[in-house]
C-alpha cells in the first residue's frame, strides 16, 4: 500500500482520495457492474454521496444492491436481501450485461498496458509456468466488452502499469486505434482509468493512455517513475478536487463498518 | 424421485475415482460438508468443476483430490489467493494439477448447454483475449444468419453435481432461494447429483425469488444442517467472513493446512464410526 499520510495537511490519503475520485466518476452513471474490492468500495460510495440512484449490479446476480455495509465478496448475503431483483448467474451475463444494458463496468487489474488491457490471470511470459498465478477471468472479459464504458481502479506502480500485459484477460483497446471495431466489441473499453497518483484516459486517436488529472500534491514525473511507457500528459492537466468532508467521512464509515 | 441418504452414503454412491466433479454454489450455498466427505473418503483424480474454487477446492487440491480443476475465478473473495490452488499450479504440490480456465459467462453458458442437451453455447465473449487463444475452448463461431462472429464453449456434462440447498420436502423437492448461482444448470447437466439441505420439510412454503427442482431430476438428497459453512445459507445463517479470512493464514502453510485438515476434518470419520458402533 503506498502512501498512508496525507499530501497535504495531513488529513487523508492518497488510496482515500483514489476510491472518491473513482466515486465521482459515477456521478452520471445509471447503472454500474461492480467488480469486488475498491470498484465496490467507489461504487458504494458513489450510491451514497454521489449518485443515489445508481444501480449496483453484482456478479452473483443482484440487480439493484443497496447494501448498509461493504461486502466482503460479491455474493454477499446482504446484496440478495437489498437487491430489486436477483436472478441465476447465467441470467446476469447473458440477459443484463451482454445486451449492453449496463452503463459502466468497473474493474481491478494486477497488470494494465499503455492500451488499457488488463491482465488477471498470470504474471510471467510462461502461461504454463507462471512467476505468480493469479485468480483468473471472473466476469471481467465480458464486462470489458459489454459494458457501454469501463473505468479501471488500481494503484499507480511500474509492476502495474507495463507497456504489455503477460496475459490478456479482459480487452482494452488492444494494440491501438480501431482494434475493438474490428473485433465487434460493441462497448467503449475502457475509459478511464483512476490510481493513487492520478487519472489516465486513453487519447481519442491513439487510444494509448495518457495522463489526465493529477491527485493534488503529485508531480508528473512521479507518475511517469511508476509507469512502465513513455507517458503523454494532456496539455490540459489537472488537479483533481481534495475529498470533502462528506465523502471521507462516508468512505471512513463504510471501509471500517467493512473491516468489522 | 430423490433417494434420501446420508451424506457419507451419497458421497460413496454418487463420487467416484477420476470423476468429473462439480460442487456449485455461487459464494452462497456452498456444499463444503460435501467436499469434506469427499477428502474423508480419499477420492483421486477427480476433475473438478466450479466458476469460482473457493475454500472447498483449495481443501480438495490440498487434500490431493484433484488431478484437473475447471474453473473462472480461483481467489479468496476480498480476502486474497487460494494458497494450496497455487501451490498445486506453481509447485505441484501435492501433486502436479491441470487447470483449464474461463471467464464466469463462459462457464455459466456451458453449464447452460449442458442442461439444455446442446453440445455447445455462443456467447458475446472471450474476443481478443488470451483465453480464445487455444489456452481454453471459448473458439470464434460465425452466425449462420447474420455472419456475426461469436464465441463459442462446449457444454458441460459433469458426472456428478453436489449442491447446497435450504430445504426438501420428503419426496425430495428442492427450494433455493437468495442467490441461485449456476446450481440448477449444474444439477441438470450433470449424469448424477447429490443435494444437502440444511432440512427436511413435510411441506415446501414458496419463497419469494425462490426455486424448486423436482426430486425426479435429483439421484438423491442428503439432510446436512450447516453443511455450506463457512458460506452461507440464506435464511439459515451468515457467511463466516472470519473463517474467510483465517483461512488465508492457515493455507499458506503446508504443514499448517495439513494439521488443519487432521483436526477439522478427518475427525468426524472417527465420531461417525463411534456412533455407528
Amino acid at each position: 500500500m503506498r502512501s498512508t499520510d496525507g499530501r497535504k495537511g495531513g488529513s487523508w490519503t492518497a488510496d482515500e482520495l483514489m476510491t472518491i475520485a473513482a466515486a465521482r466518476a459515477l456521478a452520471e452513471a445509471r447503472t454500474c457492474f461492480v467488480g469486488i474490492g475498491l470498484p465496490s468500495t467507489a461504487a458504494n460510495l458513489a450510491r451514497r454521496v454521489h449518485n443515489p440512484d445508481l444501480v449496483l449490479v453484482y456478479e452473483s446476480g443482484t440487480l439493484g444492491a443497496k447494501p448498509d455495509r461493504l461486502p466482503l465478496s460479491i455474493g454477499d448475503g446482504v446484496l440478495a436481501e437489498t437487491a430489486d431483483a436477483v436472478v441465476s448467474v447465467p441470467e446476469i451475463f447473458n440477459y443484463w450485461l451482454q445486451p449492453g444494458r449496463i452503463d459502466v463496468g468497473f474493474l481491478g487489474a494486477a497488470q494494465i498496458d499503455r492500451y488499457a488491457n488488463i491482465n488477471t490471470t498470470v504474471i510471467g511470459s510462461d502461461y504454463h509456468r507462471p512467476k505468480v498465478r493469479l485468480p483468473g477471468a471472473g466476469g471481467a472479459p465480458e464486462i470489458a466488452a459489454c459494458c457501454r464504458e469501463v473505468f479501471v481502479i488500481v494503484r499507480h506502480s511500474r509492476r502495474t502499469f507495463v507497456p504489455t500485459v503477460d496475459f490478456v484477460t479482459s480487452f482494452g483497446h488492444g494494440r491501438g486505434p480501431g482494434d475493438r471495431e474490428r473485433l465487434g466489441l460493441r462497448g467503449r473499453g475502457p475509459t478511464r482509468v483512476i490510481t493513487d497518483l492520478g487519472v489516465l484516459e486513453p487519447d481519442p486517436i491513439t487510444r494509448e493512455l495518457g495522463l489526465v488529472r493529477l491527485h493534488p500534491g503529485v508531480e508528473p514525473a512521479e507518475v511517469q517513475a511508476a509507469t512502465g511507457w513513455d507517458l503523454a500528459v494532456h496539455p490540459d492537466l489537472r488537479t483533481v478536487p481534495e475529498p470533502t468532508e462528506e465523502e471521507l467521512k462516508v468512505l471512513r464509515e463504510l471501509v471500517g463498518g467493512g473491516r468489522q | 424421485m430423490a433417494e434420501l441418504v446420508t451424506l457419507t452414503e451419497g458421497v460413496r454412491e454418487l463420487v467416484r475415482d477420476g470423476d468429473s466433479v462439480a460442487l456449485e454454489g455461487f459464494t452462497h450455498l456452498i456444499p463444503m460438508a460435501a467436499g469434506h466427505e469427499i477428502i474423508r473418503q480419499g477420492r483421486r483424480d477427480l476433475t473438478l468443476i466450479r466458476m469460482t474454487p473457493d475454500l472447498i477446492y483449495d481443501q480438495l487440491i490440498g487434500a490431493g483430490c484433484a488431478r484437473k480443476v475447471v474453473f473462472s475465478w480461483g481467489g479468496n473473495p476480498g480476502v486474497g489467493s487460494l494458497h494450496r490452488f497455487r501451490d498445486a499450479v506453481e509447485n505441484s504440490w501435492p501433486r502436479p494439477l491441470e487447470i483449464e480456465e474461463h471467464s464466469h459467462a463462459g462457464m455459466a453458458n456451458r453449464y447452460a448447454a449442458g442442461a439444455a442437451g446442446l453440445p455447445f453455447a455462443v456467447l458475446r465473449g472471450y474476443v481478443g483475449t488470451d483465453l480464445g487463444k487455444g489456452l481454453t475452448t471459448g473458439v470464434p463461431f460465425t452466425c449462420p444468419f447474420t455472419g456475426e462472429v461469436l464465441a463459442a464453449v462446449p457444454a458441460l456434462n459433469p458426472d456428478v453435481a453436489i449442491v447446497h440447498a435450504q430445504q426438501c420436502d420428503r419426496q425430495g423437492n428442492v427450494q433455493i432461494w437468495g442467490i441461485t448461482g449456476v446450481q440448477k444448470e449444474a444439477v441438470l447437466a450433470a449424469r448424477r447429483s447429490l443435494v444437502t439441505v440444511e432440512e427436511v420439510v413435510d411441506e415446501l412454503t414458496p419463497v419469494p425469488g425462490g426455486i424448486v427442482i423436482p426430486g425426479w431430476a435429483l439421484t438423491a438428497v442428503a439432510e446436512v444442517p450447516g453443511g455450506a459453512r463457512p458460506s452461507y445459507a440464506q435464511g439459515y445463517y451468515e457467511r463466516d467472513n472470519a473463517a474467510y479470512r483465517a483461512w488465508d493464514r492457515i493455507s499458506r502453510d503446508r504443514t499448517a493446512f495439513r494439521a488443519w485438515l487432521d483436526e477439522a476434518v478427518m475427525p468426524a470419520k472417527g465420531r461417525d464410526e463411534r456412533t455407528v458402533s
